[in-house]
């Protein structure tokens, strides 16, 4: 075992003194790739392993974090811990310890980090001070109190604290075989508490309020959720370092979020980017040397959420602007037919014939004043429906409906009138049941609720009478 | 599931020990200065209770102090002759739809669930029964085709409708109602005073905070007159004065017009 460590220090020695003569990063081999890829290394193993368990609890735990609206009381914490590194480090020492135990350390983190949680929660309920203050106040304080204690205690002659500062940044490296059994662990604890407390948690993050007056005991909630978010921190602190575990907390939540609208969903995405940022980070910090895991295993979860904010169908920014962009040009489509129809319709009433409409030519000019829309715009409008074969050119001043065309713009005014009729007499119960973009309206509304409509709106007003529906009303029985 | 407070008998502190709900000298005091004061209230069994007031008179205040959601300066609260942490199973709670926030990744028929947590207990998943009691509840608030819409996705009259169906679904004697026509169409309003009827028809007890003075007398057949201190309390047609009003609303000009406007209704 201790051979091992040090074989493996010294092999880090090696790395970094190459990375110093070579001013450059020195990229890996692809016998290095294939070795942390394929967890052959035994010291690898461990952190990649480690790393990838944190980032599942972190994952879960986050979650619950983001949707209670405390994440930056999740960074406060981890910042709260710095002082109890160092002190812990003290207290060994002066007990004729090396000081370098790691359960002694995050012993002393918890301490410190949950001392500052206390302080936050006793500004906030005792002072009018706001919420972004107190954690704002905690944060800084205990973190200069830390740099300041780090400082002390490196100065005690006969102990070495050099090391100490991996916590502040985190250094994947020094994970050894008893770090790793505590880091995961714990991670497996962590997981099974946010799994077991789920529809609790959901409650609490909800509605506060509904969770307190049904009974439930709103701050010991809170407390075993910033308990959950405490160990993640202090398992966290000696790969990731105290500064980056927050992004490790609410970047994969916030990713997974893009993705679905289903809590249980977003809690397993969550934890799968979690862990495989942890699983990436960790395998390309050990590939780069002089790499931190911390910063590496939040630029791959960066990474993830960059993606999931632009291309995730549900919520993603592309998804969503061409969601938009589609339904502008479908309404506007919709629009030239409907117009089209509209000029037909006025024709066939002042021809004086039997006032049924045909599908005649009608000038483009004629359609241009039907809206507010500009030339170029019509182009664009125009070019995409003869290009579905609704309408044609005959030339360029007048144009004609095609067969398909002028079925669909009889289609399209029938149900536009249909709806408007629908909304007007059916206010109560209409709105939730408008469905514009239903091709048909017997799809949506009960077939005899569409011929009472189609009799009102015929009877109501000779100048808009229903165009005849291109296709039979399906009775309920055969749809 | 009636409650009887006689055969327990031994908190005799309260006014009465039957009614649904009855709070003796209640002060609730934020950072020292007073919101409620003094509060002696008796609410009879089976009845449509509006509570109105002006904004900031202590009308959610009220609520939250007698669901224990805020700390009591003093007085007391009995629902039923106990205090609230031993009735909780009949008394159902509808906040304000704007203290939640509706882009929470979850259906309408999970909120709905909500309701059952407290039976459910600690642990236990929502399961068939559950799932199916949330549906009736939906189906009473006439959205049971929305169940699985993700809430955001809702309008407010339906979000509203949705925190109406999660109290049903306790299947409570007492409800409380905080603001529930606040910001809803007309539809909605509608299926509101429905259930609210259908509630009291079963006997039951709605304590409904309102904002609009025109419709009081067409939905309440109670009303609590309220700003700081009671000012009235009692039927309808009693209590909902001119006068009374003019106290309610006394110094705040802009609310006069409403209370005048309210007050053509009453004397019609």
């Amino acid at each position: 075992m201790l051979m091992m460590v040090s074989s493996a220090m010294a092999q880090e020695a090696a790395r970094d003194q190459r990375a110093l003569t070579h001013s450059q990063i020195e990229w890996p081999s692809t016998t290095d790739v294939w070795e942390v890829a394929t967890l052959r290394n035994y010291n690898t193993r461990l952190v990649v392993l480690s790393t990838s368990l944190l980032g599942i609890a972190a994952g879960l735990v986050g979650s619950f974090l983001l949707l209670r609206k405390r994440s930056l009381m999740g960074d406060a914490l981890s910042h709260a811990t710095l002082p109890g590194i160092g002190i812990a480090f003290a207290v060994m020492v002066a007990a004729g310890g090396t000081g370098k135990s790691l359960p002694g350390l995050l012993i002393g983190a918890t301490i410190s980090g949950v001392l500052g949680l206390l302080v936050m929660l006793a500004i906030r309920n005792t002072t009018r001070l706001r919420d972004d203050v107190a954690m704002g106040l905690v944060l800084s304080v205990f973190f200069g109190a830390g740099v300041a204690v780090l400082g002390v205690v490196q100065s005690i002659p006969e102990a070495s604290a050099a090391g100490l500062e991996r916590f502040i940044y985190g250094k994947t490296a020094s994970v050894i075989k008893t770090d790793f059994y505590l880091i995961s662990g714990v991670a497996a604890i962590i997981v099974i508490f946010s799994v077991v407390l789920r529809k609790e948690f959901t409650l609490l993050c909800f509605d506060e309020g509904f969770a307190s007056s049904q009974g439930w005991p709103v701050l010991a909630l809170d407390v075993a959720l910033l308990g959950l978010v405490t160990a993640v921190t202090v398992i966290g602190l000696q790969t990731v370092g105290l500064i980056l575990i927050i992004a490790f907390l609410i970047t994969p939540p916030t990713a997974a979020r893009f993705w679905t609208h289903s809590l249980p969903k977003m809690i397993i995405l969550s934890a799968l980017f979690g862990g495989m940022s942890g699983w990436l980070g960790a395998s390309i910090s050990a590939l780069l040397a002089r790499m931190p895991a911390g910063a590496v295993i939040v630029l791959v979860a960066g990474t993830v959420f960059l993606v999931s904010m632009i291309f995730a169908p549900e919520r993603g920014v592309l998804p969503r602007w061409l969601r938009h962009r589609n339904l502008r040009r479908e309404v506007n489509r919709q629009h030239l037919l409907r117009g089209a129809y509209e000029i037909l319709e006025h024709e066939a009433r002042s021809s004086g014939s039997d006032g049924s409409v045909i599908n005649l030519p009608f000038s483009r000019s004629a359609l241009l004043s039907k809206r507010t829309w500009s030339s170029r715009e019509l182009g664009r409008i125009l070019s995409t429906e003869r290009a579905m074969g609704h309408i044609e050119h005959l030339d360029h001043a007048m144009l004609r409906l095609s067969e398909a065309g002028f079925g669909k713009a009889a289609r399209i005014t029938r149900n536009h009138r249909l709806w408007e009729l629908y909304l007007v007499t059916h206010a109560d119960i209409a709105p939730s049941h408008v469905d514009r973009d239903a091709d048909m309206v017997e799809h949506v509304l009960e077939a005899d609720l569409v011929r009472q409509l189609e009799e009102e709106l015929r009877a109501r007003d000779s100048w808009t009478p229903v165009p005849e529906s291109p296709h039979e009303i399906p009775s309920p029985s055969a749809g | 599931m009636a409650p009887s407070g006689d055969a327990a008998g031994e908190d005799l502190s309260y006014h009465s020990d039957t009614a649904p709900l009855a709070v003796h000298d209640l002060t609730v005091a934020y950072h020292r200065k007073p919101v409620l004061w003094d509060i002696d209230l008796d609410i009879p069994e089976g009845k449509l209770v509006g509570i109105v007031g002006p904004n900031g008179a202590g009308k959610s205040t009220l609520i939250k102090a007698c669901l224990d959601l805020i700390p009591k300066t003093s007085g007391e609260v009995g629902i039923y002759g106990k205090p609230y942490r031993q009735q909780r199973h009949l008394v159902g709670y509808v906040p304000q739809r704007e203290s939640v926030d509706w882009d929470f990744p979850v259906s309408a028929l999970d909120v709905v669930a909500m309701g059952t947590y407290r039976q459910l207990g600690w642990f236990r998943r929502v399961g068939a029964k559950q799932k199916q009691a949330a549906m009736e509840a939906l189906k009473q608030v006439g959205i049971e085709h929305l169940a699985q819409r993700q809430i955001s996705q809702l309008s407010g009259g339906q979000q509203q409708r949705i925190f109406l169906a999660r109290a049903l679904v306790q299947n409570a004697q007492l409800y409380f109602m905080d603001e529930p026509f606040a910001a809803v169409d007309a539809a909605t309003e509608q299926a509101i005073v429905k259930l609210l009827q259908s509630l009291n028809g079963e006997g039951k007890t709605c304590l409904v905070v309102h904002h609009d003075l025109a419709t009081v007398t067409q939905y309440f057949d109670w009303v609590v007159l309220l700003n700081m201190r009671v000012v009235a309390a009692g039927p309808v047609a009693e209590v909902f004065t001119q006068e009374n009003l003019h106290k309610t609303y006394g110094g705040q000009l802009g609310l006069l017009n409403d209370a005048a406007k309210a007050l053509s209704y009453v004397t019609r």
